[in-house]
């Protein structure tokens, strides 16, 4: 399975800083996000874009996780060299993220 | 016994460049008391500053007439008042301007209010004050620093709201205080109610962005659907004295108000969410849960507020040296294994000529530029090569792009398709300042 097919997301930035919310289309599948979906896997599927750490929050009342990312716009938005200065699209490629719900 | 009172503020802008129609649409018929335009993103103010050093009339929001053509009269005749930080630069040329356009469109006895003092740059000290991100004083960007502006609160706002103003133009403000201070002014909250600003402050945070909460930035194409995005309505929020609140939009504008979407502007710019820090309070989104009431209805419960940080952030905008940016695309036969040779071609010569960049980027980008007749058997049928890199003078960075273009004659066959950019960098790095020392400043103007 992969993550989008349980949940939705958006990325929001702050200087050199994105925010990736992952957030359950249905909220009976937010203990499989909050199992599954670490910092650490997370960190390892976006590779190099991401060159800081990475912070989990959990939101349980709305099932959702928010992951703060440091060193993730090349600089930050106001003089970033990427296509996408924002981070805008990250929150997309997190959810091609693969959840495997048997181990 | 006295009704409760209700106060319902709109969202008419979520940027600097936004549609204005669904703004009008929502003065006209959203039965509001205010209408909020959050139009300044981080670098927005260090680019008006510049503005403004040509010419001392200019330095405020590009689109701040338009609107205000638009919108004013519908303000007047719905009893609507405006907020807004289209002041950026030069809340009071903004001030200025804006009461001409009242008097063009016949409309008398408008208060028109400037809020101004978050210009701190002669507050600067370049030996002490180290930048958030790099750590470095800020005598590193020495005479390179262009303007330093304070996120300041909901204070100058409310003056201007205690003097019977009709439209308020702030300069840098927090995004959440545009809408907190019209809630504090109409309930008379005190400002030490940390859990009410809190509620408050989730008000604005999820309004700020305007459409995104109605559905706008939401859809996949897929799995979450939007109705009538072409028709994207502008939000509401119905507010009660105790705080508790629900978010809408006019019945007949496209788009969805639903906890999915509600949940993802919640989320947006947030770090730690049980300590969204604001210039008002540090606002508590950990314990908020969501419930729809009935279609584009969702009722918001649990947000608070615990404390005040005593600092402001300011956002400093310097000179920041240059980018250059240059394509070209390669398609058909072996198209992904011509971008490859181009760029180590490109980074060979770089190094023969010795051309120092501080950074730079090699990306491969494409579907169907070059061919409409999409054909999956060839993959990829195209490569748009793009080279970014950043210099520290305007001269490198047009040799950059210059030599990217020689990949014409030069490099390998049928690239096509040239673009060439050297654009100057202004950046923005953040410092914090005493809040006490930040004084909001309010001037007014009569139509």
């Amino acid at each position: 399975m992969k993550l989008k097919e349980i949940a939705h997301s958006r990325t929001g930035d702050k200087g050199d800083m994105v925010n990736i919310s992952v957030i359950a289309f249905d909220e009976k599948d937010y203990p499989i996000i909050q199992k599954k979906v670490t910092a650490e896997k997370v960190k390892l599927f976006l590779g190099e874009t991401i060159q800081g750490e990475i912070i989990r929050y959990e939101v349980a009342t709305l099932g959702a996780i928010n992951f703060v990312m440091h060193k993730a716009l090349r600089g930050g938005v106001t003089r970033s060299l990427r296509l996408d200065k924002h981070g805008k699209t990250l929150s997309s490629i997190l959810l091609e993220m693969p959840i495997n719900t048997n181990d | 016994m006295i009704p409760e009172k209700i106060i319902r503020i709109g969202s008419g802008a979520g940027y600097s460049g936004d549609r204005i129609e669904p703004a009008v649409d929502l003065i006209k018929e959203g039965n509001l008391d205010y209408i909020i335009f959050e139009c300044l993103a981080e670098r927005t103010i260090a680019l008006a500053q510049l503005q403004k050093m040509q010419d001392p009339e200019l330095g405020y929001d590009p689109l701040l007439e338009e609107r205000m053509k638009a919108c004013l009269t519908h303000c007047v005749s719905k009893k609507v008042k405006l907020i807004s930080n289209m002041g950026a630069a030069n809340p009071l040329a903004a001030a200025k301007k804006t009461a001409t356009i009242a008097q063009e469109l016949g409309l008398t006895n408008l208060k028109i209010a400037a809020v101004f003092g978050d210009d701190v740059m002669p507050m600067l000290d370049f030996s002490t004050q180290t930048f958030l991100e790099s750590g470095e004083p800020l005598s590193v960007l020495g005479n390179k620093i262009i303007s330093a502006n304070a996120y300041m609160g909901v204070e100058g706002i409310l003056i201007a709201l205690e003097e019977g103003a009709d439209i308020i133009l702030t300069g840098r403000v927090a995004d959440p205080s545009l809408f907190l201070a019209p809630l504090i002014h109409e309930f008379d909250w005190s400002m030490n109610d940390y859990p009410l600003l809190g509620k408050g402050t989730v008000l604005g945070h999820l309004m700020e962005c305007a459409g995104q909460v109605c559905g706008g930035y939401f859809a996949d194409g897929v799995k979450k659907q939007v109705q009538n995005l072409g028709n994207l309505g502008y939000p509401i929020a119905e507010i009660k004295n105790d705080g508790s609140f629900h978010i809408t939009k006019l019945k007949d504008s496209g788009g969805m108000v639903t906890p999915a979407t509600c949940k993802e502007q919640l989320l947006y710019e947030v770090h730690d969410p049980s300590a969204y820090l604001t210039p008002d309070v540090v606002a508590d989104f950990s314990n908020i849960t969501l419930k729809e009431i009935e279609k584009d209805k969702v009722e918001v419960y649990g947000a608070s507020g615990k404390t005040l940080t005593g600092k402001l952030k300011v956002s400093v905008g310097y000179h920041d040296g240059y980018m250059a940016e240059a394509q070209i695309s390669y398609g058909g036969s072996y198209a992904l294994e011509r971008g490859q040779l181009a760029i180590e071609i490109v980074k060979e010569r770089l190094e023969a000529r010795n051309l120092v960049v501080e950074d730079i980027l090699f990306d491969l980008i494409g579907i169907n530029s070059l061919f409409k007749e999409y054909n999956s058997d060839i993959n990829p049928q195209e490569v748009r090569l793009r080279v970014a890199a950043k210099t520290k003078t305007k001269e490198a960075a047009v040799k950059l792009v210059n030599e990217v273009e020689t990949l014409y004659t030069n490099g390998p066959a049928a690239g096509g398709g040239i673009s060439k950019l050297v654009t100057e960098v202004i950046a923005i790095q953040s410092i914090l300042i005493d809040k006490k020392k930040v004084v909001p400043q309010v001037e007014y103007f009569e139509s």
